[in-house]
């Protein structure tokens, strides 16, 4: 009696991971999904669109994580497949560059202007 | 003298504006998927259309030179369009003409295929649509032209018109 409750025990603890495992997959689906634009649809995401392609997309994506794909590779490979811009969040490289340092150098300029004026007020 | 620097550098960022502009002016605004590519094709399973029985891409991709991928679907109206280019090129016999078909109704497509004729050496199914996603397409119809060593050597989004047909030829030769 004791060991069928031990072999109970340690059976519902496996079910408990797999279902947490389930559940985490499907988190980072969304949330891979939600990073992923829809390339067939005006501004929206994988995640928001009901088109087929996003649909496919959706398949694809959970596909990847079951077969033990991390989230980085996932990314990777949808860019691949369809070029830097399938993702929401570009990477830094020689072509995203002036997209990157941009922000920057207007913040660094726009800051230089006030602190300028604001020492010509004092 | 400062009003001078100030005013030049306004011309100069507003001249800056006008070449980027006008020189966008001709660009399309379209986002057009890279044609040419050299990515290999990735191994999948799929259903035979009329015997449904399940078939890997290592045994659809043996023994030719070329293959053409036809992305298709009955609901699929410029799908419509191409077939005759398709069963144009279903007549090269060095080539081997693939169809998948795309998140289909099975009655609707052999309605389609025995309407309008069948250009396949086979017809294999893509029922979620994942297949395509991972072969890189977008939308029906698309075809690739793939090599021997399974590269994708050509893409074509959209149906294929006589221009794209001597296209593929001149790659076939």
């Amino acid at each position: 009696m004791k060991l069928q409750k031990i072999f109970l025990i340690i059976f519902f603890i496996f079910n408990f991971t797999q279902i947490h495992s389930v559940e985490n997959n499907n988190e980072l689906t969304h949330k891979i999904s939600k990073n992923i634009r829809c390339l067939i649809c005006q501004g929206q995401s994988v995640y928001d669109s009901q088109s087929d392609f996003a649909l496919s997309m959706k398949l694809v994506i959970e596909k990847k994580l079951n077969e033990g794909l991390k989230e980085k590779e996932i990314y990777e490979y949808l860019i691949d497949q369809y070029g830097q811009w399938i993702t929401y969040d570009p990477e830094f490289n020689q072509k995203t560059l002036i997209l990157w340092a941009l922000p920057i150098l207007l913040f660094i300029i726009g800051g230089a202007i006030i602190f300028r004026k604001l020492i010509v007020l004092k | 003298m400062k009003n001078k620097i100030l005013l030049f550098g306004i011309i100069l960022f507003l001249s800056f504006c006008f070449v980027i502009l006008f020189k966008s002016l001709n660009n399309s605004n379209v986002y057009v998927p890279k044609t040419v590519s050299e990515k290999t094709l990735v191994n999948f399973n799929s259903k035979d259309f009329f015997s449904e029985v399940e078939i890997s891409s290592n045994e659809i991709f043996f023994g030719k030179e070329f293959y053409i991928l036809n992305i298709w679907s009955s609901w699929c109206l410029p799908c419509r369009e191409e077939h005759p280019q398709l069963l144009q090129l279903s007549k090269n016999s060095s080539v081997k003409l693939i169809g998948l078909n795309y998140k289909d109704n099975p009655k609707n497509a052999k309605k389609f295929i025995d309407t309008l004729g069948n250009p396949y050496s086979i017809i294999i199914i893509d029922e979620k649509g994942t297949i395509s996603i991972e072969l890189g397409a977008y939308g029906v119809p698309e075809t690739y032209i793939i090599n021997k060593d399974k590269k994708i050597i050509k893409k074509f989004a959209g149906p294929l018109n006589d221009k794209s047909v001597k296209e593929i030829n001149l790659i076939l030769k």
